[in-house]
């Protein structure tokens, strides 16, 4: 009994709608809050140098759990499965570049949230044949999606300015006197406005999800036929998901180039980062905006945790470590699947309610 | 405009006219390329008959096989000993997904199925590079018998040259699916497998065995991966960009239907020869790399119209 929600009535309707209806669960989410506006941009992570905290864990991590939020409302939320993730994450960083190229003035934060528009609609363009077919065969139909953007990516000179190196790189901007993006914007910025921008759209999507539209996605993922008697139309709920999932994995693709990488070629875009998220989506738990935070984090920071340890501990290379941290991640997809499918969301689900009830059983 | 109209509806063409000798020689490697794609597909038809899963893995399975022969030549294990090693190792294989993933996600939603083998895939990769290295390896070709060199053939002033390692390609997989068709047709093993694809309740209540099932079945797409794995190694390089490539086994399944092995045989044909009829003709309209592509698109267009493909079993959903 580390804590119980015994007392807490809620008296109006409007109260009952919360997102976080219980207290604790609302001091939680104030506490994670101010660890992450108010510790981590100034002392960065216990333990870690500071540069290598921000660069190397935390900014990505953010990144992708914009992300795997995404692509949670896709394949979790909708039942849709995709593989084309890391091509629409290219769509909104190419997007962005374009718009960074075409307003120089504007304020950055507005464009790489607009490039996320771009994405949106290219996403629910390939998602139109989710309205005829499913399961693997919708698969394929990402992959073509994948492998065509990338083509894009390399060959439509327009797309990179006719760079000759193929690569796109990030100008220089501010934001309120901040350098914002560019080789000299400080980790403390990029991180904050990644931040920010992380908790916009998980406060919309956690909403979106509840919400009418969110539940008839799920409608639609638990049975399809059955959610169309009931009035829900699977074109709009389909091509919404795809919309919306594209919009944030749009935006996240953008932040990865502005925020993180500096420049990108489109290496970064490829058919193998599709599966990372993917894999972040299935660990961190299918349906779950909490288990995407779980997901991303796990995913990025299990691999460099390894060979960290592999190294100070075992005296083992990185190679060695890379591979054992691949196989290691591919038993718990396959263990998790087995024993939790709801993933790491649920284990938490399940700590809480143990920490509720202890020290008795029921 | 006209130019551009021309370049796409009568130059290839006429391109392919005046140079007969030369449209001889894409066909015949896109006819190539295309057995090859057609023996992955094969691997999963073989699985998602017989289990109803959408075995990702193929592909990593094709790049694990050839990369354990050839590893295991490299620590000096006879050639042909090494082939039955893999074998074996390919056996092992089949067991533990049985044993370990399988049997305990029976009745799981496809889906969750298909997640499970994109985890195998990453375990093998991990594996693969762990114990083999992740660098490109070359296949023990003459090791194995199997015939290097060309032959030139001149046919009316041009030359088309065949690859005897191409040949040898052809007729094994032409050998392996007849193979296999006698194996499905005419053993009890065999006549087993179709009872399963089939219908699987009715299979149990007969007294087939659905574990050994798919351990039999699994093996058999470990076989198909190792020959792919042998052909495409001789003609390129074992390293695991191929598995990239094994994906292109997904667009020939659409184009097949999941279900029909000569689908997966027609439909790699195809993807194969369009695709480098596609890439050499048109490829220079679009800038080159169509390749990459192609065979997806013309996948979604299919799914499209005719989502059962071109000899699939009318199993599909519509929603």
């Amino acid at each position: 009994m580390f804590y119980r929600e015994a007392g807490q009535y809620n008296t109006t309707y409007e109260q009952d709608l919360q997102a976080f209806p219980i207290k604790q669960d609302k001091i939680g989410i104030a506490i994670w809050l101010v660890l992450a506006y108010l510790f981590v941009p100034f002392f960065g992570i216990p333990g870690l140098e500071y540069g290598f905290a921000m660069n190397a864990i935390m900014i990505p991590v953010l990144i992708f759990t914009i992300t795997t939020i995404g692509l949670n409302i896709l394949v979790g939320f909708t039942g849709q499965i995709s593989l084309g993730t890391g091509a629409f994450m290219g769509v909104g960083a190419y997007a962005c570049y374009k718009l960074t190229s075409y307003f120089p003035d504007t304020n950055i934060i507005i464009l790489i949230l607009a490039s996320g528009f771009v994405s949106a609609i290219v996403g629910a363009l390939f998602g139109l044949p989710s309205l005829r077919i499913k399961g693997f065969y919708l698969v394929v139909a990402t992959l073509a999606a994948q492998f065509f953007l990338e083509w894009c990516f390399i060959r439509v000179g327009w797309l990179y300015n006719y760079n000759p190196s193929g690569a796109i790189e990030v100008p220089q901007r501010e934001v309120l006197g901040w350098i914002v993006t560019g080789p000299s914007a400080e980790p403390m910025t990029r991180y904050l406005v990644v931040l920010s921008i992380l908790v916009f759209l998980a406060v919309i999507a956690g909403n979106l999800t509840r919400g009418r539209i969110g539940r008839s996605w799920m409608m639609i993922r638990d049975m399809d036929i059955a959610a169309e008697l009931i009035g829900v139309r699977p074109l709009t709920a389909k091509l919404s998901a795809f919309a919306v999932s594209s919009y944030f994995i749009g935006v996240s693709g953008a932040l990865m180039v502005f925020m993180w990488l500096g420049a990108a070629e489109v290496e970064s875009f490829d058919v193998n980062h599709s599966f990372l998220y993917l894999f972040m989506v299935i660990l961190g738990g299918l349906g779950s905006i909490t288990g995407s935070f779980m997901g991303a984090a796990f995913i990025w920071t299990f691999p460099i945790i390894l060979k960290e340890l592999g190294k100070s501990w075992f005296g083992i290379n990185a190679t060695v470590m890379e591979n054992v941290s691949l196989v290691a991640i591919g038993v718990m997809i396959v263990v998790i699947l087995i024993a939790e499918p709801h993933g790491m969301a649920r284990l938490w689900q399940i700590v809480k309610q143990k920490l509720r009830i202890w020290p008795f059983p029921h | 405009m006209t130019d551009f109209l021309y370049s796409i509806f009568v130059g290839p063409f006429a391109d392919m006219i005046a140079l007969p000798d030369f449209l001889m020689q894409v066909l015949w490697e896109g006819f190539v390329a295309g057995v090859l794609y057609a023996l992955i597909a094969l691997g999963f038809v073989l699985i998602f008959k017989a289990s109803g899963v959408f075995n990702f893995a193929q592909g990593i399975m094709v790049v694990f096989s050839g990369l354990t022969l050839v590893g295991l030549y490299e620590l000096g294990v006879p050639a042909f000993m090494a082939l039955i090693i893999t074998l074996g190792v390919m056996y092992v294989l089949a067991f533990s997904v049985e044993r370990f993933v399988l049997r305990k996600l029976v009745n799981q939603p496809d889906i969750i199925l298909f997640m499970a083998t994109i985890g195998l895939t990453n375990i093998l990769i991990g594996l693969g590079q762990w114990i083999f290295g992740g660098e490109t390896k070359t296949m023990i070709t003459e090791q194995l018998w199997l015939p290097t060199g060309s032959s030139v053939w001149e046919p009316n002033g041009g030359l088309v040259i065949f690859q005897h390692i191409d040949i040898a390609a052809t007729v094994i997989a032409v050998l392996m699916i007849v193979g296999l068709g006698f194996f499905f047709s005419y053993t009890k093993v065999g006549r087993a497998l179709r009872a399963v694809a089939d219908d699987h309740q009715a299979s149990l209540s007969v007294g087939i065995s659905l574990n050994q099932i798919w351990v039999i079945v699994w093996f058999a797409a470990g076989i198909v991966a190792l020959v792919t794995g042998i052909m495409w190694g001789a003609r390129s390089d074992v390293s695991f960009s191929l598995q990239i490539i094994a994906l292109k086994a997904l667009p020939v399944l659409v184009l097949g239907g999941f279900t029909s092995i000569p689908g997966a045989i027609v439909g790699g044909l195809i993807i194969g020869i369009g695709e480098k009829i596609f890439e050499i003709y048109w490829g220079p309209l679009f800038g080159s790399g169509v390749e990459g592509w192609f065979a997806y698109v013309i996948a979604l267009i299919f799914l499209l119209f005719r989502p059962q493909g071109l000899f699939g079993d009318k199993i599909i959903e519509r929603v």
